[in-house]
């Protein structure tokens, strides 16, 4: 109900303000711009092969109803054919020679009717083809691309999360020379493109045969010059007194960086989390270069895969993009509390 | 519990001195109070102790061999800090045991250190809470908890009641200096509030601009004050300092002023109202009312300002002319070197 009420707030007490019809369809306006492509996007997951090559585009998935006839092994498709009286009558179509096709009455399967395909009408009715996802497991090694995708995400998050905040409580939390060097070295990096960097990072990553592995696509972006620069952005403001009371209570530094520091970090945590799913998650360049083989695929390789030269099996496209998006929705949706404070936090600093 | 002495220590901050060459024996059991005016190094001097900074030189021995090059975790001293320094994200339970933890002692034995510090200081229904639940007081006892678990050789506290109320920082004190009473462990408690200072203290330090002015039990700083700053320091009100010069005018004080003197002192509690041939005539200022006595100010001859407390019978209007005198034994010497002289004997 909260949310509700969240929802329908107003300006106008009694009745509604005019900025309140302003930031209604404002909001409206956003919500269609924003949500209508992907709404689109999985309906038209859900269409038949058929149906998708269909001009005028339908927004919900129909596909034509069907009838077993006795006499006939296959289902026939139904039509609603008007008849040279006049009368309406649904038949089934046995087959189609030119412009005239053969029909059956479902009820009297002998009798056969010739019928021009002017005077005929497929019925149809609305039908989510959910063959076009359980096909993907089925017929194609799915999920091994999504057990990759996966596995390169989950590890690749983790240790970012490890290596990046142990550089920035490094950077944040003590003192040595060269310490603004090395943070400015470490963000200078932001300013080269990866793409300048792609081939010297295939040779590296051939020299020490990581080729065709997982791990070759994980490695070499552990290290973000973003996620240290938000981590200790955030660090610096868990006052130090936190640490001096932790080293009176005979913890380690290591203890001291697990214990303390890192909790106390989460917000920013779950923000490069965040960050760090949606970049590997969507990441096509590096696995590209480094992923050449089919079992080792991503989803997004895999995607691009899809997409033949002559012919695209839009409907398994589709339906995987459907899969592809799912997690880092979930992602948003779960942690989206810490990114608006996180990002308010230890971005704007 | 252990004793602590300090050697030359001396600490700069860059090309800043803060501490200039402080030597100190701390006994066994011990309460010792820094105290000195916002500046003047005690909590420096508290942080070198606990190992928190690193001498620039000079020696810390802890029972008698130097903890120079032992890191902060392992000096084995426990502090009570200004903002207390609770850990925001473990329970009262978590943060008291933390340091245990640390010290890989067994699960059972934290179990019951822990309870039995809490049972001491009352803080048996709140170990589930987190530090944000808690009143300033209870923050504070957490704290102190967190310090008193690991049985540590020395407690260090710095200005741990800055942060209470005038109420509560009455009540914690006497906790305080019965906790001490109770652990008869060697306690180093910094303040700049002289109060604080005389209340718990076994011994003084006095401290000003990272030099140690004066070591002593409450009752000598306040009796035998050996500089102007410690006797202005020690006592509220503070004490009058007055030229000595100004004594000439009574001739029954003047005879106890010896010619070396340059500065006389006399607490606000030792003057009292005289015949006008035997005192120093004031011109009374104002007049404050605190219930139990009466404050009162006024301007001596040479327009030195001398505070007095004195009975509530009697009202003061401003502009009232009165004499007033001291005894012998009250009055504090002190030569143009801000040495003390010894009183003259009456």
């Amino acid at each position: 109900m909260r949310i509700l009420d969240f929802l329908l707030r107003t300006r106008g007490r009694q009745r509604l303000d005019w900025t309140d019809y302003l930031s209604y369809g404002y909001l409206l306006l956003g919500l269609f711009t924003l949500f209508a492509p992907v709404v689109w996007l999985i309906m038209s997951s859900f269409k038949t092969e058929a149906a998708l090559a269909q001009f005028p585009p339908s927004f919900l998935p129909y596909a034509q109803s069907t009838v077993t006839v006795t006499g006939f092994d296959k289902p026939l498709p139904l039509f609603e054919v008007t008849l040279e009286d006049g009368r309406r009558q649904t038949l089934a179509q046995v087959n189609r020679v030119g412009i005239m096709a053969t029909m059956v009455d479902p009820q009297s399967p002998d009798e056969r009717l010739r019928v021009n395909i002017a005077q005929r009408k497929p019925v149809e009715s609305v039908a989510f083809a959910w063959s076009n996802y359980t096909d993907l497991f089925q017929k194609f090694t799915f999920g091994t691309y999504l057990w990759n995708s996966v596995f390169i995400t989950v590890v690749a998050t983790l240790l970012t999360l490890l290596i990046n905040s142990m550089a920035a409580f490094g950077l944040s939390k003590y003192r040595f020379s060269g310490q603004r060097g090395v943070l400015l070295l470490i963000l200078s990096t932001l300013m080269i493109p990866p793409t300048i960097i792609l081939v010297p990072m295939f040779l590296v990553i051939n020299e020490i045969g990581l080729l065709n592995s997982l791990w070759g696509v994980i490695l070499p972006a552990i290290a973000t010059p973003t996620g240290v620069f938000l981590l200790r952005q955030y660090m610096l403001t868990i006052p130090d007194e936190l640490l001096e009371a932790a080293r009176m209570d005979h913890a380690s530094e290591w203890r001291i960086y697990w214990r303390i520091v890192l909790p106390l970090s989460a917000p920013a945590l779950a923000v490069l989390a965040i960050f760090s799913v949606m970049w590997r998650w969507n990441d096509f360049l590096l696995p590209l270069i480094v992923l050449s083989r089919n079992e080792q695929f991503t989803l997004q390789l895999a995607l691009n895969a899809f997409q033949g030269e002559l012919n695209t099996q839009w409907h398994y496209l589709l339906a995987m993009t459907v899969i592809t998006l799912l997690p880092v929705t979930i992602v948003f949706a779960f942690l989206q509390r810490h990114i608006t404070t996180g990002i308010a936090g230890a971005g704007v600093k | 519990m252990s004793t602590l002495e300090l050697r030359a220590l001396r600490k700069s901050f860059g090309t800043t001195d803060v501490i200039h060459g402080v030597d100190l024996h701390v006994a066994d059991g011990e309460f010792v109070v820094f105290v000195g005016p916002s500046g003047c190094g005690k909590s420096t001097l508290l942080r070198l102790i606990a190992g928190l900074d690193s001498p620039t030189e000079g020696d810390i021995l802890m029972d008698g061999q130097s903890v120079n090059a032992i890191g902060a975790a392992d000096r084995g001293c426990a502090m009570v800090f200004q903002s207390y320094a609770l850990y925001p994200h473990m329970t009262v339970y978590d943060n008291m045991a933390f340091g245990l933890q640390n010290a890989g002692e067994p699960a059972d034995a934290i179990d019951a250190k822990v309870k039995a510090a809490a049972a001491q200081l009352r803080l048996d229904a709140l170990l589930q809470r987190r530090p944000t639940q808690l009143s300033g007081g209870q923050r504070q006892r957490v704290a102190i908890g967190r310090a008193i678990v690991r049985h540590p050789k020395i407690f260090l506290f710095d200005e741990p009641l800055s942060n209470l109320d005038a109420e509560l920082r009455v009540s914690m004190r006497s906790e305080l200096r019965e906790l001490h009473r109770r652990l008869q462990a060697t306690l180093i408690y910094v303040t700049h509030d002289q109060v604080e200072a005389m209340t718990l203290a076994d011994k003084i330090v006095v401290l000003r601009a990272g030099r140690i002015e004066q070591i002593g039990t409450p009752e000598q700083l306040y009796q035998k004050p050996c500089n102007p700053f410690v006797a202005g320091f020690i006592g509220s009100p503070r004490m009058n300092l007055l030229p000595a010069t100004v004594m000439a005018r009574a001739p029954a004080l003047a005879r106890l002023v010896p010619p070396a003197a340059a500065l006389v002192g006399v607490r606000p509690e030792h003057w009292h109202w005289c015949a006008d041939t035997e005192g120093l005539r004031l011109r009374i200022q104002s007049s404050e009312y605190l219930g139990g006595e009466r404050l009162v100010r006024g301007l001596l001859d040479d327009d030195s300002l001398v505070e007095l407390r004195t009975t509530v019978e009697r009202a003061y209007g401003m502009g009232e002319v009165s004499y007033i005198a001291t005894t012998p034994q009250h009055l504090h010497l002190f030569d143009a070197h801000d040495h003390r002289l010894e009183s003259p004997k009456p």
